[in-house]
């Protein structure tokens, strides 16, 4: 009986958080803000939903499902990960780069200027000259 | 008790699924849809999941750890070509 009460409430609040997350992507108003909302309210919710999952299995099956730890660990990995992603997209069409402060190192900001590691491999490749020395 | 707090995740799912249909049909920028299609791939991920527990089958696992998969290489897919203006250099 106790195992059932964590089990719906597990399930419960993944399900608040998912729907506050795509709420909040309709919702909030620029895109910096909305992609805030799903990104890690939506992941949480999934993430009740694999922890209710796998108390589930173990208290019918009595013994630990490893499946919903590989998704719950690949959700919670790629998520930031395509953040990032979409957040140097936006930079990339819609902020000047003039606007943005130092970076304090040798290179620019990622997304404008080309990585460090990689500088003259992408020059030559790009047709430029690369750096002169 | 179990079955009635899945129905109510369904609902939320559900509902959520159709918040993101609408971010990427009126979506004012291309990132915003990026991010609707991200996010409803992860509501899918959910339903499956939530199939899979009302169904009581471990076989949905499988399908959903593909999907968040494919999803997670769609997305970048995508923010690169923006980026660079091409996906496999």
């Amino acid at each position: 009986m106790i195992i059932e009460i964590i089990i719906s409430a597990l399930i419960v609040i993944g399900g608040i958080f998912g729907l506050v997350g795509s709420f909040g992507l309709l919702k909030l108003k620029t895109t910096m803000q909305r992609l805030h909302a799903p990104t890690k309210a939506t992941t949480l919710g999934v993430g009740g939903l694999l922890l209710a999952s796998m108390v589930k299995a173990y208290y019918d099956k009595s013994m630990l499902s490893s499946h919903e730890l590989l998704i719950l660990f690949f959700l919670f990995i790629t998520a930031p990960v395509s953040a990032n992603f979409m957040s140097k997209a936006y930079m990339l069409l819609r902020v000047d780069e003039d606007g943005l402060p130092d970076t304090g190192s040798d290179y620019g900001w990622a997304g404008y200027d080309l990585p460090p590691a990689d500088t003259e491999t992408a020059h030559s490749r790009l047709g430029d000259s690369g750096p002169s020395d | 008790m179990i079955n009635a707090a899945l129905l109510f995740a369904f609902a939320c799912f559900g509902i959520g699924l159709l918040f993101t249909l609408w971010r990427v049909a009126r979506g004012p920028g291309t990132v915003d849809r990026i991010l609707a299609l991200d996010t409803m791939v992860i509501n899918v991920i959910a339903l499956i999941i939530l199939f899979g527990l009302y169904t009581g089958t471990s076989l949905y696992f499988e399908a959903s750890m593909l999907i968040a998969m494919v999803g997670f290489v769609a997305t970048v897919a995508y923010c690169r070509f923006i980026l660079r203006g091409d996906i496999i250099e």
